[in-house]
């Protein structure tokens, strides 16, 4: 038998330095060589499993009393991930049972400065690895600022807009939605989080600050906390959030974004 | 008009021919969440009967978006040609299905017949199809798009180059570029999908893509896919555009949504068709489409997905693009659910622009939330290739790094074009043997260590 080595790599290997993009992966015939197709079934199937990861309600709920007492746990009307993937409709709106709780609980109250909403979106793992870390941070800059922050609320099957319900019923002059991204391969575990000036049911993306990829290998805590910061200042002073915001800053700084893959 | 069909002794009753087609639909994500879909696996049926009884002629009476409210649909009957439609006038839906399957239909009839048939039509008649049918009749249609290469000929398939990088990194681009050519990828178009819609970076992408196409003398075209008027006010700027891209869709208000109409199309399309950069053509537009776009913006006008799809193709065909693409699985799940679901809206998408005269490609795609992997693509890649795809696209290892979702591979167009027996772009073809990179047979060579691309943009 002759000894036979498929190529693994091409001889241009070296630009990858370049890219993150799976350049260079060699082939055998025309296909991919077996050690390249493994690699991406197994970044495949992590971002799978990140799809269909559930929040760790038990560990978070410790993590997320611990920086402000009185946590409310919700639930969106989409009942389970299926549901939740085929009727983004209803990933979007509270159930009954957590519309009543929220009435409940915020009943009588006046308004705060800050509102954070916490929900899985389409992974809960982003959440579970970093929403706590961010959520800490965020917290300690509203104590600096003098800003109010209302009860933290953690929310399951929920979607982006499934904050404007509850960051109007908070009386939430500012609103931070952190959600789990759509995994890409790779990264399963990337967070996003909205941003929303006076949020109220009926708003769409345009009403909306985006800032993206929270996790340490993209934008990490630190940073993601600075600009979200920065661009929660912004809508204050300006009292305004989305495009308006986004436009007038892209052509100073060209890094507040507005869209992304959560919604 | 209300349209009837009596299986056994149960009369189903469609309201009108917009929930007619809904119903005859087969099953996907999409209709279900817009609510128009068939409530049982029977009224489908039932309505693809009543379907395949109607006449063609109705489609020309009954308009399924109001002539008067949309500009898409004012498009479609106004160039609609009685002459090109006379052949099939007096035919039924399911007699159109017939003869598109028969031995009559050649190349040159359906050349001659494309005119003739509205989007509606092409959308129904496919409804009634099986996926056999959808490949062969769309293996029939032949569509050839000139710019700097032929694109469509038979026996070819061409390929999107799709280097994007997250953060638009002329290097990392270039990286992706050079990666593409060394596996023979790209005589479809080199385009990029920026990470950001500014006119710099668009203007600093094309001139990139441009110096490498020039220093190597590459016979293809590139394309940075921005908002056309992104492109326009490059273009302004003096910016080295080739082809003017576009999202479209299938109404008025799904474009709106996009921020485009049909006269902005036009401002595009005679701007790129000005700089007169084609050598062998002077196709400039490219456009990309999806079902479920217009239910996504809620434009749909009670439409089924599909129906509004094949309409965006009318849109497009009004401007002679070069190449068009269906980017089948990137919408997600509440549109198209499964591989299934994502392979039977790729088959249907490829034959409806083809036999509507379309140089019809398809991003064979998914998204990491939907229920489908390579194995789906795999399927579906190989189908197209018997369907006489145009194109396809060509990411490295099939990902996407910068818009997050998996597409067809360098490698899996090398295994379609081998199992298919299908060559580039005939100038591109040349091209790849004077770079000594593919055999006379058509085979890919492997790579010399120096090879002269190596120095593409400065790498």
């Amino acid at each position: 038998m002759n000894a036979f080595t498929p190529a693994d790599t091409d001889p241009w290997l070296f630009l990858q330095a370049h890219t993150p993009a799976r350049i260079a992966r060699g082939r055998t015939g025309h296909s991919l060589p077996t050690r390249a197709l493994l690699e991406f079934e197994l970044d495949h199937a992590r971002a799978r499993d990140a799809v269909y990861s559930q929040l760790e309600t038990d560990a978070l709920v410790t993590q997320l009393e611990g920086i402000r007492p009185g946590l409310i746990r919700l639930h969106s009307r989409a009942s389970d991930r299926r549901q939740y993937l085929l009727r983004p409709d209803w990933g979007r709106k509270l159930n009954e049972t957590s519309r009543e709780e929220l009435r409940n609980r915020t009943a009588g109250q006046a308004g705060f400065d800050l509102g954070i909403v916490i929900a899985d979106g389409l992974s809960a793992t982003a959440i579970n690895r970093h929403a706590p870390a961010v959520v800490a941070r965020l917290a300690e800059e509203a104590v600096r600022l003098g800003w109010s922050l209302a009860p933290l609320c953690l929310v399951e099957q929920g979607r982006v807009a499934v904050g404007d319900e509850i960051g109007h019923a908070l009386k939430a002059e500012k609103l931070v939605v952190l959600i789990g991204e759509r995994p890409g391969l790779s990264s399963p575990d990337s967070m996003g989080a909205y941003l929303t000036y006076r949020p109220e049911p009926g708003l769409t993306d345009e009403a909306r600050n985006c800032v993206s990829n929270i996790r340490p290998e993209g934008l990490p805590y630190e940073a993601a906390v600075q600009k979200l910061v920065y661009l929660l200042s912004e809508m204050k002073a300006r009292r305004l959030s989305g495009v308006q915001l986004k436009d007038e800053f892209d052509e100073r700084a060209g890094w507040i974004s507005s869209g992304g893959s959560a919604a | 008009m209300p349209f009837h069909h009596r299986v056994r002794n149960f009369t189903y009753r469609f309201d009108d021919l917009r929930t007619l087609l809904a119903k005859a639909t087969p099953l996907r994500s999409g209709d279900e969440l817009a609510g128009l879909s068939a409530q049982t696996a029977e009224e489908r049926v039932a309505a693809r009967m009543a379907l395949a009884d109607l006449p063609l002629k109705t489609f020309l009476n009954e308009a399924v978006v109001p002539y008067e409210s949309d500009e898409v649909t004012r498009l479609i009957l106004d160039t609609h040609d009685p002459e090109a439609f006379a052949p099939v006038a007096h035919l039924t839906v399911g007699d159109l299905r017939n003869y598109l399957l028969s031995d009559l239909a050649d190349a040159e009839t359906l050349k001659s017949l494309r005119m003739g048939l509205t989007p509606e039509m092409v959308s129904a008649v496919t409804k009634l199809m099986r996926h056999q049918d959808l490949i062969t009749v769309a293996a029939r249609c032949e569509v050839v798009t000139r710019f700097r290469n032929t694109i469509g000929l038979k026996g070819r398939l061409s390929t999107r180059l799709q280097p994007n990088h997250p953060t638009d990194d002329p290097q990392g681009v270039a990286a992706g570029i050079v990666d593409g050519l060394f596996y023979g990828s790209g005589d479809a178009v080199i385009g990029i999908n920026p990470a950001t819609d500014h006119v710099r970076t668009v203007i600093r992408l094309v001139e990139m893509i441009d110096q490498i196409r020039r220093r190597f003398d590459i016979p293809t075209q590139s394309c940075v896919l921005s908002h056309i008027t992104t492109t326009l006010q490059a273009i302004e700027l003096g910016a080295p555009v080739d082809l003017v891209f576009q999202s479209i869709g299938g109404t008025e208000a799904v474009n709106a949504s996009f921020g485009v109409n049909l006269a902005l199309l036009q401002e595009g399309w005679e701007a790129g068709r000005s700089l007169n950069r084609g050598t062998v053509g002077s196709n400039v537009m490219y456009f990309e489409t999806g079902q479920g776009s217009a239910l996504s913006a809620n434009a749909h006008h009670g439409v089924d997905q599909q129906t509004c799809e094949v309409r965006a193709y009318a849109v497009a065909r009004a401007f002679d693009p070069l190449l068009v693409n269906s980017v089948v699985g990137f919408i997600g799940p509440e549109y198209l659910y499964d591989g299934k679901q994502i392979i039977r809206a790729g088959l249907e998408d490829h034959c409806c622009g083809k036999l509507l005269g379309l140089p019809m490609g398809v991003d064979i795609c998914y998204t990491n939330h939907a229920e489908a992997d390579q194995d789906d693509m795999d399927t579906l890649l190989s189908v197209l290739g018997l369907a006489g795809v145009t194109f396809i696209m060509g990411i490295p290892g099939a990902d996407d790094v910068m818009l997050h979702y998996q597409s067809t591979s360098f490698h899996d167009a090398l295994y379609l074009r081998n199992q298919c027996n299908l060559r580039p772009a005939p100038e591109f073809e040349s091209w790849l043997r004077q770079m000594d990179l593919m055999t006379p047979e058509g085979r890919l060579l492997p790579v010399r260590n120096h090879h002269r691309l190596l120095q593409a943009a400065g790498l």
